[in-house]
């Protein structure tokens, strides 16, 4: 097969794979919109009762409810709220009646940041350590390296927030406490160390917790990869171990990298305790928020724009794998 | 003889370098970053949310009411004094009207003048659902504040009357919460309070700069304010949300605020040894339980009495760290309506004696509380403490817990929404009388039409309240709301714990702070020693 003819193929196939599982993504976001809506609804509390102050009348509140479409059922409610955000309207937060999209994208955008900051950092040093420590599974070496793997599952990630910034920022005075950026978000740049600084601390606390879970997988994956007949082969053949190294890391990869995606797509949720401690105003701190004053536009926007991105992150994640690795395609 | 070129040029060097630095340092900003203890930024469009903080941070900065709050002194309560209106009064041939008499010579910080028109513009912005500036969540914020009102007229161009719809003596107090904003900057975004939102307009003692949503409004000094008194002693106000109390001392402690609310009473010591001052202060606060007057134990008020005579305020205080003060009744001490009621002395004996006289021994009660909330202060290591003291003396107690938005859609509803809790534990404001006091011990305000979640009931606390409402003198008034605290504490209408002592720590740059014995504060008397990181 010559090299153009494999390409096309090639793109053939990744385009059927990629609309199939695009297809397969349909129900799935009807699916989170029906659970999204309706959950929110199941817990206790009155949006009403944040709206108006303790001695309002019941008529003031029927009133409201009445203004915010809160009076119908909620099938009806639902089916509105659909055709809305379909035109991308996820409506208007109750507590400060913008819209919900801006207010959901800019948390987003602030997450992003040091979620991405996070599982870059965490990748990297994981995919190190836990190469090193499945290839020499078993051995005091590995032993060192799964404690460091233990640890960053186990440390409770505010507590070691509040340790950090206790020693960078209070005692030592070198990082910043909280907040992003000395002049806000609007102009916060990770090129410009004046706002980048502010984000070191949360990208370390944050990054903890899926350095230790990608380290775990990468060391078993490793450990698989040499334990195959193949690399006896490789060995036997005279390879060099760091030869051998590079064909076990390229095989470990895609299970690596789908690990990866999935605790990108966990923290693009948001971590409500780091965000709340380090006062970055991300979709944590707005989710925590929205729950404590029952603001339901706004709980029902970002539940949904996160669940999407959940979706849209394993997605990616699954046709990076296709692409990386044939035997995906060929299944 | 003439000065040599070098010594001329070196000389004038150093001028043009001493200069520079000198224009540099006269116009260097002084900031005071204030750390709030709200999880988003206050509304800044006219009528605030997040509770008093709102309120105290933006409120009063950016606006004025028609009746401001003195916050100017430590050694007394806050009282009303004159804001937008000069004078106010009730007129002698229709006691439904209120006169206010507005100041002249006001402009909001567009220029846009103040006066009878404004006035009544932003009375219709809160009430009339037809007119074009009417705003849904304001109108929700201040509504139990305006829904007495009939009408508002323009008697001249500085003179408005305020009709009710019965007579109301204290309803003054409701204009001392009523924010007044342009009616020309909100004309000018076509009534769209988004657009109003980037380019906002009061007449208060701050102007609007900048902000960044749930990061950070920047205000800064209004040089032109009416009250030259009041105009700010520094250039910028920055208010930022950091609802986490362990996060707004670090923040103090590495530099990155010079202000910050509620520090937590464990955080007091670290603060005060790196030189932060901490200040308290009694404020009209109350944290309580409201008690079940209709069903179970404390229908009896031998159990109410014994209760009061269960609680170790000194201990409660002691575990405060002391930032708080025993609590004997509904107001603090030093408001002029506390009078002179009966106190409950810790006396466990005693407590024990009268559950054993009423019928209740070993007495099973349960307490509704919150995980935190507003104003709660610790609510779940203060409940725990309580309980211990309370089953000490024959109580057998079971606490409730639940989230503070339950917590208070539980006690807007009235005890019939949890039928099955025989106390609830919200602390309050009782800086007016009317909403912090009347509404909840009279019949008319029984929940949900008010306050008065267990509907406590008595037939002379009801006559005297609508006595006060009915008496325009406002020393014969005093009086009266006295007597009605002295009956309610005799009753044991709650179970009395503490009065939150307000604490707040402050850089040692800080100088200049007046805490008032109020909800309320007034952040422009601070002046900033130093330069801002």
């Amino acid at each position: 097969m010559t090299s153009s003819c494999w390409h096309a193929e090639f793109k053939k196939l990744m385009w059927a794979y990629a609309g199939r599982r695009i297809i397969y993504a349909v129900p799935i976001a009807i699916g989170v919109t029906v659970i999204c809506f309706g959950l929110v609804f199941l817990a206790p509390g009155d949006p009403m009762v944040n709206l108006l102050p303790p001695d309002a009348s019941p008529a003031d509140a029927a009133y409201l409810r009445k203004l915010y479409g809160f009076d119908q059922p909620v099938p009806v409610q639902y089916a509105k709220w659909l055709l809305r955000a379909v035109t991308g309207d996820l409506g208007t937060s109750l507590q400060t009646g913008r819209p919900v999209i801006s207010e959901v994208g800019r948390a987003l955008s602030n997450t992003i940041v040091i979620s991405l900051g996070a599982v870059l950092l965490a990748f990297s040093l994981a995919f190190v350590l836990g190469t090193l420590a499945g290839y020499y599974a078993g051995r005091p070496a590995d032993r060192a390296l799964t404690a460091v793997s233990v640890v960053g599952v186990s440390v409770p990630n505010y507590w070691l927030g509040m340790v950090l910034i206790i020693v960078f920022s209070v005692e030592l005075g070198v990082l910043p406490a909280t907040g992003m950026g000395s002049a806000g978000s609007d102009t916060f740049s990770l090129f410009n160390w004046e706002q980048a600084k502010y984000a070191i601390l949360p990208v370390i606390t944050l990054s903890m917790v899926p350095l230790g879970i990608i380290m775990r997988n990468t060391r078993a994956a490793i450990a698989e990869v040499l334990a195959n007949d193949f690399v006896q082969t490789l060995r036997a053949k005279g390879l060099p171990e760091t030869m051998v190294i590079r064909h076990a890391v390229r095989n470990a990869f895609p299970q690596v990298l789908a690990v990866m995606g999935l605790q990108f797509g966990y923290l693009v949720g948001g971590s409500i305790l780091i965000e709340t401690i380090f006062t970055w105003p991300g979709t944590g701190f707005l989710l925590s928020k929205a729950i404590l004053t029952r603001d339901i536009p706004v709980l029902q926007g970002a539940i949904l724009v996160l669940a999407m991105c959940f979706v849209a992150t394993n997605l990616a994640v699954d046709l990076l794998q296709t692409a990386i690795d044939p035997r995906i395609r060929r299944a | 003889m003439p000065i040599p070129i070098r010594k001329f040029l070196r000389a004038a060097g150093l001028a043009l370098l001493l200069g520079t630095t000198m224009t540099a340092a006269a116009h260097a900003e002084s900031v005071l970053r204030v750390a709030m203890t709200a999880g988003d930024i206050p509304d800044w469009t006219g009528q605030p949310d997040q509770g008093f903080e709102g309120l105290r941070f933006v409120g009063w900065s950016l606006h004025d009411s028609l009746i401001n709050w003195d916050l100017s002194r430590s050694d007394r309560e806050a009282v009303l004094k004159p804001g937008l209106a000069t004078r106010w009064y009730i007129d002698e041939a229709d006691k439904t009207k209120w006169i206010f008499e507005l100041r002249q010579g006001v402009k909001f910080h567009d220029g846009c003048p103040w006066n009878a028109d404004a006035a009544i513009w932003n009375i219709e912005r809160l009430t009339n659902d037809k007119a074009p500036q009417f705003h849904p969540l304001h109108f929700a914020r201040q509504r139990a504040r305006s829904n007495t009102i009939v009408k508002a007229e323009k008697i001249d161009d500085y003179k408005i009357a305020i009709q009710t719809k019965a007579p109301e003596a204290m309803f003054y107090y409701s204009m001392a919460y009523w924010m007044m904003i342009s009616k020309c900057a909100v004309e000018a975004a076509n009534y769209d309070y988004k657009v109003y939102a980037k380019a906002p307009a009061g007449t208060g003692p701050y102007k609007f700069d900048k902000v960044v949503p749930r990061e950070r409004l920047d205000l800064v000094k209004n040089a032109d304010y009416w009250d030259k008194d009041r105009i700010p002693k520094h250039d910028r106000l920055v208010l930022i949300p950091m609802p986490e109390a362990t996060t707004r001392a670090a923040a103090l402690l590495s530099g990155q605020v010079d202000f910050i609310e509620a520090p937590s009473p464990d955080t007091i010591p670290r603060l005060r040894d790196a030189g932060m001052t901490i200040v308290t202060l009694q404020y009209p606060h109350n944290w309580t339980y409201q008690l079940n007057f209709v069903k179970g134990p404390f229908k009896d008020a031998r159990v109410r009495h014994a209760a009061n005579y269960a609680i170790n305020r000194a201990e409660m205080v002691d575990m405060l760290g002391g930032v708080a003060m025993e609590g004997y009744g509904v107001f603090i001490p030093s408001q002029a309506f506390y009078g002179n009621p009966k106190k409950y002395t810790y006396d466990p004996k005693k407590a024990e004696a009268l559950l054993r006289e009423a019928g209740c021994y070993p007495c099973s009660i349960t307490i509704g509380i919150s995980t935190s909330g507003s104003g709660q202060m610790q609510p779940l290591p203060m409940n725990e403490l309580a309980k211990a003291q309370l089953e000490a003396a024959g109580f057998k107690v079971k606490l409730e817990v639940m989230d503070w938005n339950t917590l208070l859609e539980s006690f807007f509803r009235g005890w019939e929404k949890l039928p099955n809790v025989d106390a609830l534990n919200v602390s309050l404001q009782v800086g007016d009388p009317v909403s912090g006091f009347v509404k909840h011990f009279t019949t008319a305000n029984r929940g949900p039409v008010g306050l008065n979640w267990g509907w406590y009931e008595n037939k002379e606390v009801d006559r005297l309240a609508e006595e006060a409402q009915a008496t325009f003198d406002e020393a014969a008034r005093t009086k009266i709301l006295q007597r009605m605290h002295e009956i309610v504490v005799e009753d044991g209408g709650r179970v009395f714990i503490v009065h939150d002592l307000n604490p707040r720590a402050l850089s040692p740059r800080v100088k200049g702070f007046v805490q008032a014995q109020s909800w309320f504060q007034d952040l422009t008397p601070i002046t900033i020693a130093g330069p801002t990181n």
